[in-house]
């Protein structure tokens, strides 16, 4: 473990130097939170509100927790993988008497963590602390919706990190596979918006979908967590998004080292 | 050689060098297309579940939709170069070579890339117009048809304007103000709902500040046939867009202040 320990320190430390790049996302994140509350709000003034499965109050903290932890959204591989890739330096990683997967799958939480923490703190002063002494509490973060669902969520949210960093690895995989990192970053991206419920929470598609959505792995990288936290999952529901979190962080995890293995076994190393 | 004729080159060589890489090519531009396509979808889960939003139907949405992203996805393909210019062109002391050459700096940093891959945006948002106009009403009127292409117009004028803004930014900050995506992306994004559905005061922000309102929302309503929500006057609506045009001259003008302050970094 010491290794993987030091390396998850190292770049944890490093990822936390970026305090401008936290900042200028913190004040895009509240512009779209806002934007999407708005839009929210203004369709939740119709008359078939009321057949809506989740409330107005519970889908703003929804978004607001969806913006304040954006930075966990497994978007794009480790960039030092694709540069390890581009520069031959691949070589080098697999010298090390460690095995590569979770030498980067260490990497892949630090950055993840790294990036979200400080965001998460200024979306929480912001959305859930000004925003209700403002006298707009019903526009901002409510707390969880009570001890179980906050304690819940924090199990939860751990578990969102471990499957976040499974799935950053099948595209370092692919980036490995493709020797670059450009078509793995951007294909990728758009699924992972639309099925984790970054793009419209996902109780607000279609009902026919909501089993398929439940099940999917990305349901587990942000909709399970909220939904606890609102107070929209509870009890064996609650317990069956946390087991599906496991599920998939094993099942992901296993995968992507069995196709490490095989990609690196084929592996051109480019560079001199 | 005259600045258009100029422009055309430099334009033919970056598409020859795209095209370099036919793949990478299709798949950004797909990438493009998926993301879009996601949007609009969201957009109708959210109508097919409420019924509607604030008086207004799916089909007019969506041309408020296409019109947004397709102001965007041109103003985004053709500016690439004012979109990278802090970390390409001032951080790297490049813009100093720029300078160097008998032509305006302008000129030469429209021409350093025409982004094809924006075609994905662009496609899909046309598909979208094609669908929703004739479900939006039955009668279109020419008038109506100018204003829509009006909307589109000083859509990529103001976007244009915005993103020349954010390089003439970098002129003090070296590197590209990340807050700027707010009204890129930001952007994009509030004006593919028509205005009135948001807060009142998020509405004059983007009427007033940053006129978003004016080049999409208002020539919109109009093609559309309604009178305005926000109540303003009818006869002025198809006229809006002008401030885009408005907004890219007052850009320019700031960005020739700029060129002549800047101070190069050094190599």
């Amino acid at each position: 473990m010491g290794p993987y320990l030091s390396l998850f320190a190292t770049q944890f430390q490093l990822t936390l130097q970026y305090r401008t790049a936290a900042v200028a996302g913190f004040v895009t994140q509240c512009w779209w939170g806002g934007l999407k509350i708005a839009v929210l709000s203004a369709f939740f003034a119709t008359s078939r509100a009321t057949d809506a499965p989740i409330g107005l109050t519970q889908l703003v903290s929804y978004v607001w927790l969806a913006q304040g932890l954006l930075a966990l959204q497994p978007w794009n591989g480790d960039p030092a993988v694709a540069a390890a890739v581009r520069t031959g330096g691949v070589a080098l990683e697999r010298l090390r008497p460690l095995d590569t997967y979770w030498w980067w799958y260490a990497r892949s939480a630090s950055t993840l963590i790294s990036r979200a923490l400080p965001r998460a703190a200024l979306m929480v002063a912001f959305a859930g602390v000004a925003l209700p002494l403002a006298g707009l509490g019903p526009w901002g973060l409510s707390p969880p919706a009570g001890l179980g669902a906050g304690l819940a969520f924090l199990v939860s949210l751990v578990l969102v990190v471990a499957l976040a960093a499974t799935v950053v690895m099948l595209i370092n995989v692919l980036i490995v596979t493709t020797m670059t990192a450009r078509g793995a970053n951007t294909m990728v991206a758009p699924f992972v918006i639309l099925l984790s419920g970054s793009e419209i929470p996902l109780p607000l598609l279609p009902d026919v979908l909501h089993a398929f959505l439940f099940v999917q792995p990305l349901a587990g990288v942000m909709d399970i967590p909220f939904r606890i936290y609102v107070g929209d999952l509870t009890g064996p529901m609650a317990a069956a998004g946390v087991g599906l979190q496991v599920f998939w962080t094993v099942v992901l995890a296993l995968v992507g080292r069995r196709l490490l293995a095989r990609a690196m076994q084929r592996l051109e190393v480019q560079g001199g | 050689m005259n600045g258009l004729r100029l422009y055309l080159r430099y334009a033919r060589a970056s598409v020859r060098m795209q095209m370099l890489y036919p793949g990478a090519f299709l798949l950004l531009a797909a990438t493009q297309f998926l993301n879009t396509l996601i949007s609009i979808a969201a957009i109708w889960a959210l109508f097919d579940r409420f019924g509607g939003l604030s008086g207004w139907r799916f089909a007019e949405v969506a041309v408020f939709f296409a019109t947004a992203n397709l102001s965007f996805g041109v103003a985004d393909a053709i500016n690439r170069g004012f979109d990278v210019f802090g970390p390409q062109f001032v951080k790297t002391g490049d813009f100093d070579r720029l300078l160097l050459r008998p032509r305006t700096a302008a000129l030469q940093v429209l021409g350093f890339e025409l982004r094809l891959t924006r075609i994905g945006r662009l496609a899909q948002a046309l598909i979208v117009l094609v669908i929703a106009l004739p479900l939006a009403h039955g009668d279109w009127t020419l008038a109506q048809g100018l204003s829509l292409a009006g909307a589109v117009a000083g859509g990529v004028a103001l976007f244009s304007a915005i993103l020349i803004l954010q390089a003439t930014l970098t002129f003090w900050t070296i590197d590209n103000l990340e807050a700027v995506n707010v009204v890129t992306y930001g952007g994009v994004e509030a004006s593919q709902y028509p205005l009135d559905v948001y807060w009142r005061w998020l509405a004059r922000f983007l009427i007033f500040i940053v006129p978003l309102g004016c080049v999409t929302y208002f020539p919109v309503v109009y093609a559309l046939g309604r009178t305005d929500p926000l109540g303003a006057p009818q006869a002025l609506l198809p006229f809006a867009p002008v401030v885009g045009f408005v907004f890219l001259a007052i850009a320019l003008w700031a960005w020739s202040l700029g060129v002549r302050r800047y101070r190069s970094t050094g190599s």
